[in-house]
């Protein structure tokens, strides 16, 4: 049966995905976590899904920018997946980080609590913990390090194979 | 005797490392007509096969063995196991390196004379002038094409460098241009120019880099007297009941253990590595490591006041376009106390690409304030900081007590702490570069601290006297006449300026002095 995870409010799944602007709702069905208004999914297999969807937003709460779509956080985020199918330690880190931080966060846990400030409010509480560490450490190459998001971001990447800047702008500033 | 050598060829001068120090060393002995075995941990990649990716390039190249940190410097807490960035490959980190290549100055060889007695600080006098060392500095220059030297132009100014400079005449600096690079901004020496790529740290593609890979190495190997062993990891030194060291004990690349004889031995592994090879060859008659009857082997661990700064500009800039670090203000350099504080620094141009922008802009860093920095990325333009750091004896490079590496080992335990001086330097660099690109429209700035070293000096220092350093003048252990060092670890202080060309023109030096006592038959 398929869960709508972000909605609090009783809307039904139709309302929000027409409304578009409160941001794409995420959806748990069976081990994944989707994304119907942008046609993405990402399975999550040793972490629970309901998890894995915070983390999404957990990412984003880190490392906010407002013009990144939330796939590039899901993307970003598979890694603790990952590592937990591999590393039970690991697994137990993120789960127990996460039941914490639903904790900390009240009635309807952490993906629940409306305002970023707020959130991120309870982040600066446990930002020396080895949970959000761990999940910091890694998002800050997993989330960057993702080519598709350079153009976002007005870096052009790599250089060579176009026989580098000297005649592709390396000193077309002209605003000084 | 032609290449490739007998591993009981005792005849031989063994180089262990083959980096700025070890590659030039290497070749220059060669030339002469010298036997050499170098013996390099890192495996041959050659500059085809670099990479325009800043974290793949980072995995391909970078001395990654595992290494742990303590001490107060925030690259302990950020990254405590990457005390360093520097190369695990054949060129060592000359295929890394910007290509910045200046003289110290004069004063920095005597900087116990012109500082004073500094607290806390272990300030010597180099053993050499700067005038002895001239004529290899004009030398090095020639070799490595440094621009603005042997009637080579400057590289052309790239988008970071015209704020760079807008700013330097906002604020009234003199010395400001594209620098004095390695880096040819014409075809020269059978390599082409700079095609302003913009991932020099990354290793050139192109070549036109200077890098003993493609440079002092292949030339050395041309005259038939080089042998590079690559993925052959130096384990220890070995030596006799006269206290002369006779042999090179290393892994090669399938993990098993080789010993190489030797007639001289010549240690040019970087800063981490060199003492750590010196210590860890330790025996009974050196209980406390080769050549270390001063005890200071490992210590002074020097890495220059760094840090950088970063600026956002109303329109774009796109820094990252071009050569990463054309670009310097030398007015700073002085040694000026009414600043408060005692040396110099240099300020150069950098760039980093997004993925290094948001691990090293402000480590740690997150929330709207950092992303905020990182959504206005391509209007960023940014600088270095290089100044002369304090020498301390507490800050060292020591072995760690109980972790080992693969081969049985104990590995670096790298410990810093900043000076006072240091301290107070850096302030007053961020200080200059804040004020620097908000004279020119910088709506933020951000004071960014020190990366994990580039630059790693002094833990195998020059002395005039034995009790105060490692190696004399000519790089020469003060202990064994047949054992030298020849990279950054010999620097009796820092200076102001990146440290390669002065690497280069010691290892000339040395050869020179390495093939006399060789023909004399003192060792």
């Amino acid at each position: 049966m398929a869960t709508l995870y972000e909605d609090k409010r009783g809307l039904s799944r139709r309302d929000v995905l027409k409304s578009g602007t409160i941001g794409a709702a995420l959806i748990i069905s069976g081990q994944a976590v989707i994304c119907p208004e942008a046609a993405w999914a990402v399975e999550s297999q040793a972490l629970k899904p309901e998890t894995m969807a915070t983390l999404i937003k957990l990412a984003r709460d880190i490392y906010p920018h407002d013009r990144l779509a939330d796939r590039f956080y899901a993307i970003a985020v598979k890694g603790q997946d990952q590592l937990a199918q591999k590393d039970a330690a690991h697994k137990t880190l993120v789960e127990d980080g996460m039941a914490d931080l639903d904790k900390r966060a009240g009635a309807g846990g952490y993906a629940a609590i409306g305002w970023e400030k707020d959130r991120v409010a309870i982040l600066h509480d446990i930002e020396k913990t080895p949970f959000f560490q761990a999940v910091r450490g890694d998002l800050v190459v997993s989330l960057y390090n993702q080519k598709e998001i350079w153009p976002i971001f007005g870096y052009e990447g790599e250089s060579y194979s176009k026989g580098g800047y000297i005649n592709r702008g390396f000193n077309d500033l002209e605003w000084l | 005797m032609p290449a490739p050598y007998d591993l009981k060829d005792d005849s031989v001068v063994v180089i262990i490392g083959s980096g700025a120090g070890g590659g030039t060393l290497a070749n220059e002995l060669a030339q002469k007509g010298i036997d050499v075995v170098v013996l390099e941990s890192g495996a041959r990649i050659e500059h085809e096969d670099f990479i325009n990716d800043e974290w793949d390039s980072f995995a391909q190249l970078a001395w990654l063995d595992h290494r742990t940190t303590g001490g107060g410097w925030r690259v302990s807490k950020d990254f405590p196991n990457l005390p360093a960035w520097i190369v695990k490959a054949v060129g060592g980190t000359t295929t890394h390196w910007a290509g910045a290549s200046l003289r110290l100055q004069e004063h920095e060889f005597k900087t116990h004379t012109h500082y004073g007695d500094v607290k806390g600080a272990n300030l010597l006098d180099w053993p050499i002038t700067l005038a002895e060392l001239e004529p290899y500095y004009a030398r090095a220059e020639d070799k490595m094409g440094v621009t603005r030297t042997n009637g080579i132009e400057g590289l052309p100014g790239n988008n970071n460098f015209k704020v760079f400079k807008a700013g330097a005449d906002k604020l009234g600096y003199k010395e400001c241009n594209t620098g004095h690079m390695a880096i040819n901004s014409k075809e020269r020496d059978g390599r082409m120019g700079c095609q302003q790529t913009g991932f020099c740290f990354q290793g050139c593609k192109w070549g036109a880099k200077w890098s003993t890979l493609y440079t002092e190495i292949p030339k050395g190997e041309d005259t038939g007297r080089l042998e590079l062993r690559a993925q052959s990891h130096v384990l220890r030194i070995e030596h006799d009941k006269s206290g002369k060291v006779t042999s090179v004990v290393y892994a090669d690349k399938d993990g098993k253990v080789q010993e190489q004889k030797a007639r001289i031995v010549c240690v040019a592994g970087n800063s981490i590595e060199s003492p750590r090879l010196l210590l860890n060859s330790h025996s009974s008659m050196f209980p406390q490591g080769l050549a270390n009857s001063s005890g200071q082997v490992g210590k002074n661990y020097m890495r220059h006041t760094t840090g950088s700064v970063y600026a956002v500009f109303e329109k774009p800039v796109h820094m990252y376009r071009g050569t990463t670090m054309a670009g310097v203000i030398r007015d700073e350099a002085k040694h000026d106390p009414s600043r408060g504080f005692v040396g110099g620094y240099e300020l150069e141009t950098l760039s980093l690409g997004l993925p290094f922008m948001a691990a090293f802009l402000d480590p740690g860093g997150w929330g709207r304030s950092f992303t905020s920095a990182l959504d206005d990325y391509p209007n960023m333009a940014g600088m270095w900081i290089v100044g002369e750091d304090m020498p301390q004896e507490q800050n060292a490079v020591k072995l760690h007590k109980e972790l080992k590496d693969k081969y049985g080992m104990p590995i670096p335990d790298v410990w810093f702490t900043d000076h006072a001086n240091d301290v107070a330097m850096r302030n007053h660099a961020y200080a200059q570069g804040q004020a620097l690109y908000a004279s020119v429209g910088a709506m933020r700035s951000f004071p960014t601290p020190p990366y994990p070293s580039t630059h790693n000096l002094g833990t195998v220092r020059m002395s005039e006297k034995a009790r105060d350093g490692v190696v004399n003048k000519w790089g020469q252990t003060h202990d064994i006449k047949n054992l030298f060092v020849s990279d950054g670890s010999q620097f009796t202080t820092g200076g102001a300026e990146n440290p390669t060309l002065t690497i280069v023109s010691l290892a000339i030096r040395q050869s020179e002095f390495i093939a006399k006592e060789m023909s004399a038959k003192s060792i």
